[in-house]
């Protein structure tokens, strides 16, 4: 277990590590949908150009934390900050990839794409050149004429990174963005994501029932409880992502890390 | 309503702005195969009239060749265009009303709880309401004139059209208005860039039930209240026993009703839903 710095929740008094340079900071949100207490006193730091995954079982409110972040969604206590100011709603610095795509059948991929540069009121054509780059960097040349439902999931989830890599906003939040996407395609978009992270100064923040594919992308795991979900501890796998993906997959640290993960959740199932 | 109803519409060319590529995909579908389908059900159902009419079914009941050839004469002599000009003029106000104000209200209720709790129980009631009998009523405040032709049309097209424009704005994809929320568009920006064209579809099918329900409106009025227009028309060649001009009468409207409704299709997914195009 040298490999992995770990801060036990129930060891720390108040969960949430004090990262040097958080971007974002959740703090003290708690969720109730009527009756049902979703999210319980979450304190979670997001550090800057960094990926960090939310991880825990269906229905322990991930989704429904990234949708505060992103502004979608009122707390019902705490408060949330980005660039140490507190949000009120959706903001230019936050992009959001929907798990369902959110892509509008009407429009063509390109136009999808251009769509947050279009409400920011951006020229026609600066933005259409705006999204064309970005449908390259996502590996979509060539699809631009297209209409959501001549492609595939993979290919629609795509066009919705691309659409957030579109506004240039500091922070990426990917709510489980390849949940409905084949193990090929998912494999193919994990490592995309890494590529594009190492390029591209930003911050991700992703949501993911899946231990490996959080153990393979992330700098940091949040690990949330069963409803209501509360942070119950936050892992750093240090893994060296110099080798090929196969590599990585095979390495040491990658496998004892995963293999932790799965035995905590165990422990906590029970 | 069957989504892939085409109709050769010049009017649906000129008002997606793209008459080139309209006309040729029109083209296109004459010679394609559905077209000659259609074609073909068509024929079949002229003949099974015709060989009605030739047995016949009954002594009112023209053959096919005979209606057609009552139909020509009328055309030649004028009636049926001088008819049809009387119909149409309350029938495209009233549509036309029923259309903006339809829409309008529908779309604010879907939008506003307020304009709902005003407006939605008046439209429900008016839509349960047996219409025809209410259409004599008309007559009683509005004389015999166009107005209460007009009024007829509005009050049997305005219910269904408003409720469908409710009903498509209250079921619009949350997802997608979740996404146009997180990507900072304003709330005018996502009435017109997203509720609008995600509720074009059932909108359009509340507008192609309101137009049906205004020819019904129309001719009940004609033949209720004013006889004048394809309504006397009728009257009168069955008051003198010309079933061959009645039928043609009868038949001109039907027509007429199945291609403006056809148009209208063609039209909105032009305008608003290009995805579909060609499919
Ligand atoms: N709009 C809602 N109304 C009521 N309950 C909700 C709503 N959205 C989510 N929930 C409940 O909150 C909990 C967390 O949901 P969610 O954030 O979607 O979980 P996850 O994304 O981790 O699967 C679930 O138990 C879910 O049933
Ligand atoms: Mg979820």
């Amino acid at each position: 277990m040298g490999a992995v710095r770990r801060i036990d929740a129930a060891r720390a008094g108040r969960p949430g590590p004090a990262t040097a340079d958080p971007i974002v900071q959740v703090r003290g949100i708690t969720k109730r949908y009527g009756s049902t207490e979703a999210l319980k006193d979450v304190d979670v730091d997001v550090p800057r150009g960094k990926l960090t995954t939310l991880l825990g079982p269906s229905g322990c409110g991930k989704t429904t934390l990234l949708k505060i972040v992103a502004g979608l969604l009122d707390a019902t206590a705490g408060e949330v900050l980005v660039n140490g100011k507190p949000i009120s709603g959706p903001g230019p610095e936050r992009a959001f990839v929907f798990q369902d795509f959110a892509l509008m059948p009407w429009a063509t991929v390109i136009t999808n794409v251009a769509f947050g540069l279009e409400m920011r009121g951006v020229p026609k054509a600066e933005r259409l050149e705006t999204a064309r780059h970005c449908i390259r960097e996502v590996g979509l040349a060539g699809f631009e004429d297209r209409y959501p439902h001549e492609l595939s999931g993979g290919m629609r989830q795509r066009v919705g990174l691309a659409r957030a890599l579109a506004v240039s906003a500091d922070v990426l939040l990917l709510d489980e963005p390849f949940s409905a996407v084949d193990e090929q395609t998912r494999r193919k978009f994990q490592e995309d994501l890494l590529r594009l992270r190492h390029q591209e100064n930003k911050t991700f923040l992703f949501v993911t029932h899946s231990i490996e594919e959080a153990v393979y992308l992330s700098d940091a795991i949040v690990m949330l409880s069963r409803r209501p979900g509360r942070v119950n501890r936050i892992i750093e796998p240090a893994i060296d992502r110099s080798g090929s993906p196969d590599e990585i997959r095979r390495d040491r640290h990658y496998l004892d890390t995963v293999e932790e993960i799965w035995h905590s959740l165990r422990d906590f199932v029970e | 309503m069957s989504s892939n109803v085409h109709s050769p519409g010049a009017a649906a060319a000129a008002v997606s702005g793209r008459p080139g590529r309209a006309l040729a995909r029109a083209a296109g579908a004459l010679v394609g195969g559905p077209m000659l389908w259609r074609l073909a059900s068509v024929a079949l159902f002229c003949l099974t009239w015709e060989v009605a009419g030739r047995i016949p079914v009954s002594y009112a009941f023209p053959t096919f060749g005979a209606t057609a050839a009552a139909f020509a004469a009328m055309v030649a002599d004028g009636s049926l265009p001088a008819a049809f000009a009387v119909t149409l003029l309350p029938l495209v106000i009233g549509v036309t009303l029923s259309a903006v104000l339809g829409v309008g209200i529908g779309v604010l209720m879907g939008l506003r709880r307020g304009a709902e709790w005003i407006a939605a129980p008046v439209f429900i009631v008016l839509q349960a309401a047996p219409m025809a009998a209410l259409i004599p009523l008309v007559t009683f405040v509005y004389g015999i004139g166009l107005t209460s032709k007009v009024l007829a049309v509005c009050l049997l097209a305005l219910p269904v059209i408003a409720l469908n424009g409710y009903k498509a704005v209250r079921n619009v994809n949350p997802s997608l208005l979740a996404m146009a929320r997180s990507f900072l568009a304003s709330p005018w920006q996502r009435v017109v860039r997203i509720i609008l064209p995600d509720a074009s579809p059932v909108i359009f099918a509340g507008l192609r039930l309101g137009v049906s329900a205004g020819f019904i409106g129309v001719i009940l009025a004609e033949l209720l209240i004013t006889p004048t227009g394809i309504g006397d028309l009728i009257t009168y060649h069955r008051s003198i026993a010309n079933y061959a001009e009645m039928y043609a009468s009868i038949a001109s409207i039907i027509v007429f009703s199945a291609v403006t409704l056809a148009v209208l299709q063609t039209v909105e997914v032009a305008l608003f839903r290009p995805e579909k195009k060609g499919t």
